[in-house]
Order: structure tokens, then C-alpha cells, then sequence
């Protein structure tokens, strides 16, 4: 019992880490697609990313690593139950990175216009994408595939078409796109794209950052109207979403924490300090998260059927021996990727201006 | 049913052979970049340091196809072989989550360092953070090629009522008979690709007359580093590898060396030839008595079992294709060993810069190593088929039971799709970066 309660802080850790980390760096492609309007601001979005954007995707290799061993069935389930939308996913992370490190290779103002656009779009579209995805781990799916109470597979696997006619999350079908998802992938873009301007204000002192810091301020109302949207339709998706909270009530934290950096953004035109916007950013990521997680809990993938039970962590785990021999590779390993992240951002530490980057 | 195998099985197929294609690269390359950063180390000549930062450059656009085309493998457990990421995932999820934490970002957060860092770091620190690129990317084979292993010659499990294996001595995992001799073999097949890549961008330059003295170092290194892991290749890892594949798997070794009917009294070994598997034979072949028994077993008489002494259930599903594979792999390694021995000849006279055939076959020879590689990769993963874990499941059982046929093709013609314009943007930008060369030397 432990030890799956204990891998699946593991993987929060890690998809929290890997949300803020290529948060940023999404943020930053549709910062680049929407506000970026001269070469030296590109240039300068690239630069704040450029080290970093590599090692912030390992984390989402890291991550479907660790789900693969410690929970195999939910893993094997959801992946080829949402695979459309995971190998588009995947589409879109290549296009993201060959537009950010082929673009500089080539001098020309085509070619450039070109993988500028391939990066900005795949960004934009990856954050509504991994919002969408949210979505549906909320919603739940067809477990089994259900139809007149009969499940047509095993009762942990489906497919879902990537969107049906109705957009309803009540409809007999599922798609992956209903109004539900959409609301949360619009809530994602919205939310990376102030993150992502934090994160270039943090970290140089471009000629853009007195405009970026008001397209925060601007957007953070947007977020806010989207976040009390989701609030109230999360009704309309879950019997009881706050019953985790009522019942343990130290539970209040995350949302009280997404509600620190929700308020805390509305001062991202005054802070003296530039960090402190990516800070609110990063507990308001941070929270939501926690939140969502912390209201499905035990739950990691709902079923809307009364036929198949709901994945939890419990009946989806890999066995006791494999789980705890894993624990001690892996305190090893975090220490090791701790020591590389402390060391990689102090070499660039501060306003990265003057690292050169994407005429390698 | 059917159908949704076949395009499971050639979107996997095809995948990984294009995502291969940068990693045996910069496997062995990120070894010479070390090479070149210590010899500038030991030496101060600045030459050497400009060529470790050329070969980075090169290095960066592998790696970086590599991460992105790696990216695709990982998921794929998931979304095409649900069923078998569902039983054998508390196995082999062990290894390939290890390689993510203990290798991935190992390789990522110096690689970073090493190409933006030099001024910052100072070139003690430089060459340490290139020394960890390079066992990152190593240790990435060792995971690798345990998962391989175990899917090979399973070890440490055990099978519970639902079917699931579940890890019962995670050591086994590391000390598996089949890893090491593979690992070896591997290592040294990717130092053979950078090798010829190093040796054939320096010739390339001689015969242009562009970046000469550049063109010296990668022709010398490229041949020194060549003839070493060209012979290493075959023997000893290649000859432990093939041990391993007679003793674990005695119906694929048969399969490989086109041996259909037991051979007593001293097996003959085929250079060339067609199996034909309606009279279950080879057709025009071209063989050298008893030299089969003899690598096997090392004596000349020892008998060599055929296909004949094992149930057909058992065979290989493609013979043909795992014995042309087989047989590709070991010709071209055996032109290689004759390239480099001439040039090492060559270079040893002092004539090696002079001698204008060797330098021609040198740059005529650089789609080779990628082709041996992926014959040898073929060679292993074919003779395994048809099962996904040696002996216990069967490549039929593995695939996801939701996911249609369409929705594969789909997908399929869109990586086909993607990875077309990637191989074609890949090949320009390296053309630019070999075509500009290193940064020319202050006189």
C-alpha cells in the first residue's frame, strides 16, 4: 500500500517539475509567436530558453519512464487509449525542436519566418494539447468500452476518436476535445503564456520586458475568469469534488496555493525583483496541479461506465519488490539530477543576454 | 487482427531504424570529441580544440535528432504494445526509466554546458563536462541494451496467474549472460560509424584541398580509432555475441548462418547465397568448408545443428530476412577491416595523405557503417521474432487490443512523412556544417 502511495508522489513530483520547467518553455513559444515583434526579441527568447529546454524535456521522458514501470496498466491504458492526440503530441515536440535549433543555422529570412512559426505553433498547440489532456483525466473515459452494459475489451483498456459531434462531456462517445477539455486547454495556453513571460522578464533585460509584464497583467484576468469557468463546471463533471477536502482538510493547500500565485500575478507590472512574477507563476502551476490531483484522489482515470472500476493507484501498480528496489535507485538518481540542476543554472546564472546561443 | 500487427510491427520497425541512425553516431563520436579535448589538454595545440568544437557542432544536430526521434520509442511501448507494457512493465520499465534518470539527463544538462560554456566554465571544466556527455550516452547503451537483453534471454522474473512478470532479483537485470558481449559489440559497431565519419570528413577535406590541416587529424584519428574497433567488432565481442546467440537461441543461430540440415563431421560457412525456403536450401552458394564449426565450437569436425533438428512453430518468422541481414552485416565488417588495415599501412609508410584511392573509398564508404549497424540491429531483433520475450510471448499477444489498424497506418505515413523532411533538413545543415569546416587556425 505504501509504496504505491509513495511512486505516485513520485510521479506528481515529477510532472509538477516538468510542468513548470516546459511551462516556461511553451510560454515562451507563444510569446515568441504572438509578441515577439523584431529579430533582436526573438533572438532574446531563444536565448532565455536555449540551455535549458533540452534537459526540461527529459523530464517528460523521465516521467513516462516512471509511469511505465511503477503503474505498467495505467501506462499501457492510457496510452493507447489516447493515442491519436499522443502521437500528435509527439509531432509537435519535434516540430518545437527542430524550429528552435534549425532556425540559426541558415541565414535566410524565409527560412527563418518559417522555423519561427514551427516553433510558435507547436508551442501554442502543445499547451492546449497537455490542458486537453488534463481534461480528460478529470472527465474519465469509456473503461472497457462499455456498450448496453457489455464491455466490448478488458476493463482497463479504450480508445478515444479525437473529438465527436455533440463536444458534450456527457455523450455516449467520448472525444478527446469536448467543451469540458477545451476550457481547461484554453486555461493552459493562457496560463503558460503569463509563465513563459515571467521567465523572459526573469531572466534578461530585453527591451520587451515592460511590454511582456503587461501582457501578464492583461492575460492574468482571462486566467482568473477561466479558473472560476472551470470551478463552477467542475461540478457539472464530478459528483463531489471537494470531498477529499472536506475529509482531510490539510488538502486546502494547493488550492490556497494557486490562489497566492493567481493574486500575487495581479502585481507583476510593480515587482522590483523579476523573479518574483515566475515565482507566482510557478505556485499558481504548481497548485492547480495539486488541486486536480488532490480531488481524484485515489483515482487516475475515472471511468464513466458503472461497469469497469475506475483506475486508482492501487489496481494499477507495479508489485512490491520492483516498487521498492526501485525507490533506491531512484533516491540515487534524484540526487544526481539535483546536483546537474543546481549546477547547470549556476553557470547560467542571472540575465542570459550575453550567452550566445542558436548561431552554433 | 492481422493487419493491426503488420502496421504496429513496421511503424516500430521503421522508427527506430531512423531514430538509430544518430545515436550510433554520436555514441562513438562523443568518445573522439574527449579524445580531441584531451589531447589539446595534454598538448596546447589549438588545432585539437578547434576540431573537438567542430565535431560538437556535428555532435549537437545528431544529438538532437536522436532526443527527438527517441522521444517516439519510449511512447510507443504505450501506445502500440500496450499488452505487453501492461504484463512485462514492472520488468523492463526498470531499465528504461533508469536510462531516462541516470542517463538522459546526465547527457542533456552537460551537453548544454559543453557547447555554451567554454568561456564561462574554462577548458578543465570544458573537458569534463565533454567527458560526462560522453558517459551519459554510454550509460544510455547499458540500460538500452539491458532491456534488449532481457527480451532476449529473460532472466529474474517470474509469471504470475494474470500473466504478468513481475522482477524477482533486479541484479539479474545487470549481470544477464546476453547484456555484456551485446554492449560490447554495440559500443564498438558505433565507434566503427564515427570512425568512418571522422576519417571520410578529413579525406573529404585532403582530396578538396580545403581545411587540410584539419583533414589530417580526422583522417589519422579516424583510421587509428577505425582499425581498433573494426577488429574489435568482430572479435573478441562479435565471436562472444554469436556464442551467446548458440547457446540462448540455437534455432536463430541456424537460421543466421542458412545452415537447413545438421551438418556432422564439420560445417561449412556461407559467404553467399539464397535460402530458399521451399526446398529448404540455399541456392548458389559460395562456402568455405569447416570454418563454421570451427568459430563456433573451435574445433574443425564439431557438428552444427540445422534447422531441421528444431519444430517449425519455433522458427524465426523471416529466415531470409535474418540470414541476408546476418550476412550483410559480417561482409561489410569485413570490408571495413580491410579498408582500415590498408590505410593503417598506409598511414604507418607516412603516405596515408598522399595515397588518393584509400581517401576516395574513404568518402565512398560512409553510408556503410550506418548500413552494417542496421543489419545488425535487424540481425538480433529478427532472429528474436516470432516472440517479444524469448520463448514466453509471442509478438502476436503484445500489440494494443483498441487501437485499429487505420489509426496505426495513419500515424505510420505520418512519422514516414515527418521523418522524410527531417532526414532531408538534417543532411543540408550537416553538408553546411562540413562544408564551412573548423574555425581556421591563427598562423
Amino acid at each position: 500500500m505504501t509504496m504505491e502511495l509513495l511512486w505516485y508522489v513520485v510521479l506528481l513530483f515529477m510532472l509538477s517539475v516538468y510542468l513548470v520547467m516546459e511551462g516556461y518553455d511553451f510560454g515562451a513559444g507563444i510569446v515568441h509567436l504572438f509578441f515577439a515583434k523584431d529579430e533582436s526579441d526573438k533572438k532574446i527568447i531563444t536565448k532565455a530558453i536555449g540551455p535549458f529546454w533540452d534537459a526540461n524535456e527529459v523530464w517528460l521522458i523521465a516521467s513516462g519512464g516512471v509511469l511505465f514501470f511503477a503503474f505498467p496498466t495505467l501506462y499501457a491504458s492510457s496510452f493507447s487509449g489516447f493515442y491519436l492526440p499522443l502521437i500528435m503530441i509527439l509531432w509537435l515536440l519535434i516540430f518545437r525542436a527542430i524550429g528552435l535549433e534549425l532556425r540559426g543555422l541558415v541565414h535566410n529570412k524565409i527560412w527563418e519566418i518559417i522555423w519561427d512559426k514551427a516553433f510558435g505553433l507547436s508551442s501554442l498547440l502543445l499547451a492546449l494539447f497537455f490542458g486537453v489532456a488534463l481534461g480528460n483525466i478529470v472527465r474519465g473515459v469509456n473503461l472497457g468500452m462499455v456498450e448496453n452494459g457489455v464491455s466490448r475489451h478488458e476493463g482497463h483498456y479504450f480508445f478515444l476518436p479525437l473529438w465527436n459531434s455533440t463536444f458534450s462531456p456527457h455523450a455516449e462517445h467520448l472525444g478527446v476535445i469536448d467543451w469540458f477539455t477545451a476550457i481547461l486547454g484554453l486555461l493552459a495556453v493562457v496560463a503558460l503564456t503569463i509563465h513563459g513571460a515571467n521567465w523572459i522578464v526573469y531572466k534578461t533585460n530585453s527591451s520587451m520586458n515592460d511590454r511582456l509584464r503587461k501582457v501578464a497583467f492583461v492575460l492574468n484576468f482571462v486566467l482568473m475568469a477561466l479558473v472560476l469557468i472551470s470551478l463552477l463546471v467542475w461540478h457539472v463533471i464530478l459528483e463531489n469534488p471537494f470531498q477529499n477536502f472536506i475529509n482531510v482538510p490539510w488538502l486546502w493547500i494547493f488550492p490556497l496555493t494557486t490562489f497566492i500565485g493567481l493574486f500575487g500575478l495581479f502585481g507583476v507590472r510593480v515587482y522590483e525583483r523579476d523573479g518574483l512574477g515566475f515565482l507566482f507563476s510557478t505556485l499558481f502551476l504548481l497548485g492547480g496541479f495539486a488541486t486536480t490531483a488532490a480531488s481524484m484522489f485515489p483515482k487516475l482515470l475515472p471511468s464513466t461506465n458503472n461497469v469497469n472500476p475506475s483506475l486508482t493507484l492501487y489496481n494499477v501498480a507495479a508489485d512490491d519488490y520492483g516498487l521498492s528496489i526501485g525507490l533506491q535507485w531512484f533516491s540515487i538518481a534524484l540526487v544526481l539530477v539535483i546536483v546537474y540542476f543546481v549546477i547547470q543554472h549556476r553557470v547560467f546564472k542571472g540575465k542570459m543576454d550575453d550567452v550566445s546561443y542558436g548561431d552554433h | 487482427m492481422e493487419d493491426m500487427l503488420f502496421y504496429d510491427r513496421i511503424q516500430f520497425g521503421f522508427t527506430i531504424t531512423f531514430h538509430y541512425l544518430f545515436p550510433q553516431l554520436t555514441m562513438g563520436l562523443s568518445l573522439m570529441i574527449v579524445y580531441f579535448k584531451w589531447k589539446f589538454l595534454r598538448t596546447g595545440v589549438q588545432r585539437f580544440n578547434e576540431a573537438a568544437i567542430f565535431w560538437m557542432k556535428i555532435f549537437a544536430l545528431n544529438f538532437v535528432m536522436g532526443v527527438v526521434t527517441g522521444i517516439p520509442m519510449e511512447f510507443q511501448f504505450g501506445t502500440n504494445w500496450a499488452k505487453f507494457s501492461e504484463l512485462s512493465g514492472s520488468v523492463i520499465g526498470q531499465t528504461l526509466a533508469m536510462e531516462g534518470m541516470f542517463s538522459f539527463f546526465l547527457e542533456s544538462s552537460f551537453l548544454g554546458l559543453f557547447l555554451f560554456g567554454e568561456k564561462l566554465l574554462g577548458q578543465k571544466l570544458h573537458f569534463l563536462t565533454g567527458f560526462l556527455v560522453f558517459l551519459g550516452s554510454w550509460a544510455s547503451g547499458v540500460f538500452i541494451i539491458a532491456t534488449h537483453s532481457w527480451m532476449q534471454n529473460p532472466v529474474g522474473y517470474e509469471i504470475l496467474e494474470n500473466g504478468k512478470f513481475v522482477l524477482t532479483n533486479f541484479s539479474d537485470l545487470f549481470s544477464n549472460p546476453w547484456l555484456w558481449p551485446a554492449f560490447l559489440h554495440n559500443q564498438a559497431a558505433s565507434l566503427v560509424t564515427s570512425s568512418f565519419v571522422v576519417s571520410a570528413v578529413g579525406a573529404f577535406y585532403l582530396l578538396n584541398k580545403k581545411h587540410t590541416e584539419f583533414g589530417r587529424i580526422f583522417v589519422k584519428t579516424g583510421v587509428v580509432f577505425g582499425l581498433v574497433s573494426t577488429i574489435f567488432v568482430a572479435f573478441p565481442s562479435g565471436d562472444m555475441f554469436a556464442k551467446n546467440v548458440v547457446k540462448y537461441q540455437p534455432v536463430t543461430f541456424a537460421a543466421m548462418e542458412g545452415v537447413f540440415e545438421t551438418q556432422k563431421g564439420g560445417a561449412e560457412i556461407v559467404l553467399i547465397g539464397q535460402p530458399n525456403m521451399v526446398e529448404k536450401k540455399l541456392d548458389n552458394k559460395i562456402a568455405v568448408p569447416d570454418v563454421l564449426s570451427f568459430l563456433t565450437y573451435q574445433r574443425w569436425n564439431a557438428t552444427v545443428e540445422g534447422l531441421n533438428e528444431f519444430d517449425e512453430e519455433l522458427y524465426p518468422t523471416n529466415i531470409p530476412g535474418l540470414y541476408y541481414a546476418y550476412h550483410i552485416m559480417v561482409g561489410l565488417g569485413t570490408i571495413f577491416i580491410g579498408l582500415m588495415l590498408c590505410a593503417s599501412v598506409q598511414l604507418f609508410r607516412k603516405k596515408l595523405f598522399m595515397t588518393k584511392w584509400i581517401l576516395w573509398a574513404l568518402v565512398f564508404m560512409i553510408p556503410f557503417p550506418y548500413i552494417a549497424n542496421t543489419a545488425g540491429w535487424y540481425t538480433a531483433e529478427l532472429g528474436r521474432q516470432p516472440w517479444l520475450i524469448y520463448n514466453l510471448l509471442r509478438t502476436s499477444q503484445g500489440a494494443s487490443p483498441t487501437v485499429s489498424s487505420g489509426n496505426t497506418l495513419f500515424t505510420l505515413l505520418g512519422f514516414v512523412g515527418l521523418y522524410l523532411l527531417l532526414g532531408m533538413l538534417f543532411l543540408m545543415l550537416v553538408w553546411k556544417i562540413i562544408n564551412q569546416g573548423p574555425k581556421p587556425l591563427k598562423q
